[in-house]
């Protein structure tokens, strides 16, 4: 089933002006942009954080009707942020993405993020890249039908980030709609569609093929034939 | 073992049950009722609300004496009592809330909702000082020559001679307090993966910082207001509690108020089998101080117990 999300007037004062988006689900979508560009405010204004403006409609439904057991089934957030306060243990944080005790979840998650060997010790004591997959892990658990994630590629060694795109890849082919906020742009041919942002405002919206260029010349930088990017 | 230890706090020492019934029940029911009741329940206060407050401010240090609401309730209690001349126990409990209240919200104002510790704990330091200092001019301003005499002995905790109206000033409002933030301990567990993904999950996490942080000026007030400030069961207790949720802050509050509760059972066990009369709060300290520099040094080193 594909998810259809809705939002309009998203706003952060000072950081994003009122932004419109909508998705049809079941789309892979990069958010690139400079540093302050306003990637991770378009996200953290659809999952609707306080001080957040607009209106965010998934599936029709407004989430800033919704309590927790019913929102987190359409959305879920990742910041970029891997610090965790509390001592809490990899599966009892993966738990803490679902609304009820739901074991075999738990364990899917820990085999798919290959989670097992730490997985009853405490997030704290787990080196970046393995508290990135905890944190993952945690946002994919009630199976949302809007995934926000800020940088779920930094961190990770080579083999995760393949390993992490597949698994979007997936939950996109499931229906749901995926937007990751990037600054690798040497990842960007992997998405469905790529939303450009600077100064707080959606600049470009488009395949990434048909905004290469777009984004080039916001960075400075050109395509090379063949791939790569290199300073222009 | 929390029955059990309030069995024994109730009816020890044993002489008294050999009284002729009628003094003892009265006397049962009369003095030694009221002062179980007030430890059972201030240690709870303590227990759940410094677990509410680390909760909330995601720092393990973040306990009512730490924040400088104890300090701050106190503060309110005395200039109520001494300054305005209020008598009224639940009048008394709520000006301890009411200076519990201003104190956290200058943490608020001063530290911030996710302070580091250093600034958690120097913004708490500086508040208690104050409150502290405040109490003594109130003290030494106060109409009564014995105002100064009277205070020192109930602001490191006393629980000698209150009666049942004072039990039930101090323990009715924080049992009301204490049941509404047991029921924000979902709410706080989520506020451990940040405010934002929080936020994401339907919580509003600065409304939810300004109910925990009345509910728990409303709980500490009234105790301290009847007891006086008694430090490190709201840090131990809910450090306590942690071990038993699996690091979980927010259902760390239930263990906690039971672990409290014990803590400070014993600790008044132990104040009664001395010899000399030593306040209840001394020896807290004494217990408490190590584990709080423990604290520190996992915290310089970035572990969170």
């Amino acid at each position: 089933m594909t998810s259809l999300v809705e939002a309009d007037g998203l706003s952060i004062e000072g950081r994003l002006s009122a932004t419109a988006f909508s998705s049809g689900g079941g789309e892979l979508i990069a958010v690139v942009g400079p540093n302050g560009g306003g990637k991770t405010s378009l996200l953290r204004a659809l999952a609707r954080v306080e001080g957040a403006g607009g209106t965010v409609l998934v599936d029709g439904k407004a989430l800033d009707d919704l309590g927790e057991a019913h929102r987190r089934r359409l959305v879920a957030f990742l910041p970029a942020s891997r610090e965790v306060a509390w001592p809490i243990a990899v599966r009892d944080l993966i738990a803490l993405g679902l609304p009820a005790t739901d074991v075999a979840r738990v364990e899917e998650l820990v085999d798919a993020f290959a989670l097992g060997p730490f997985g009853d010790r405490a997030i704290g004591s787990l080196s970046t890249g393995e508290r990135a997959r905890t944190l993952l892990a945690r946002a994919l658990a009630a199976r949302p039908h809007l995934l926000l994630l800020d940088e779920p590629l930094s961190n990770l060694d080579p083999y995760w980030v393949l390993r992490t795109m597949d698994l979007l890849r997936t939950a996109a082919a499931g229906g749901s709609t995926v937007i990751v906020a990037l600054h690798d742009i040497g990842q960007i041919d992997k998405f469905d569609r790529l939303l450009l942002l600077d100064n707080g405002q959606v600049v470009a919206d488009g395949t990434p093929t048909a905004l290469k260029d777009r984004v080039g010349a916001l960075f400075g930088v050109e395509a090379i034939a063949g791939g790569g990017w290199r300073i222009c | 073992m929390l029955a059990i230890l309030a069995a024994a706090h109730l009816l020890l020492p044993w002489s008294l049950l050999a009284l002729e019934p009628g003094l003892r029940n009265l006397l049962l029911v009369e003095l030694r009722l009221p002062r179980t009741l007030l430890v059972l329940g201030y240690g709870a206060t303590l227990g759940l609300t410094g677990a509410a407050l680390q909760a909330l401010f995601a720092n393990p240090l973040a306990s009512p004496d730490v924040t400088g609401s104890s300090s701050g309730a106190a503060l309110g209690a005395v200039a109520g009592g001494y300054l305005l001349g209020i008598n009224e126990p639940l009048a008394l409990a709520a000006c301890g809330a009411a200076g519990a209240l201003i104190a956290l919200a200058m943490l608020f104002v001063f530290a911030g909702r996710r302070a580091d510790t250093a600034t958690l704990l120097l913004a708490g330091i500086g508040i208690s000082l104050a409150s502290g200092a405040a109490t003594s001019l109130v003290l030494a301003l106060a109409p009564s020559p014995f105002a100064f005499y009277d205070a020192f002995d109930w602001l490191m905790g006393s629980f000698t001679d209150r009666s049942l109206g004072q039990a039930a000033a101090a323990l009715t409002p924080a049992a009301i307090a204490g049941a509404f933030l047991l029921g924000r301990s979902r709410a706080l567990d989520l506020l451990a993966l940040g405010e934002d993904v929080a936020a994401s999950l339907g919580i509003r996490p600065r409304r939810l910082g300004i109910e925990v942080v009345a509910l728990s000026a409303v709980a500490i007030g009234g105790c301290v207001s009847v007891c006086g400030a008694i430090g490190f069961v709201g840090l131990i207790a809910p450090f306590l509690g942690r071990r038993l949720t699996a690091g979980h802050p927010g259902r760390a509050m239930a263990p906690a108020a039971v672990i409290g509760a014990i803590l400070l059972l014993t600790a008044d066990l132990m104040t009664r089998s001395l010899e000399r009369s030593v306040p209840i709060g001394v020896i807290t300290a004494l217990v408490g101080t190590p584990l709080f520099l423990w604290l520190v040094v996992h915290q310089r080193r970035g572990l969170t117990p």
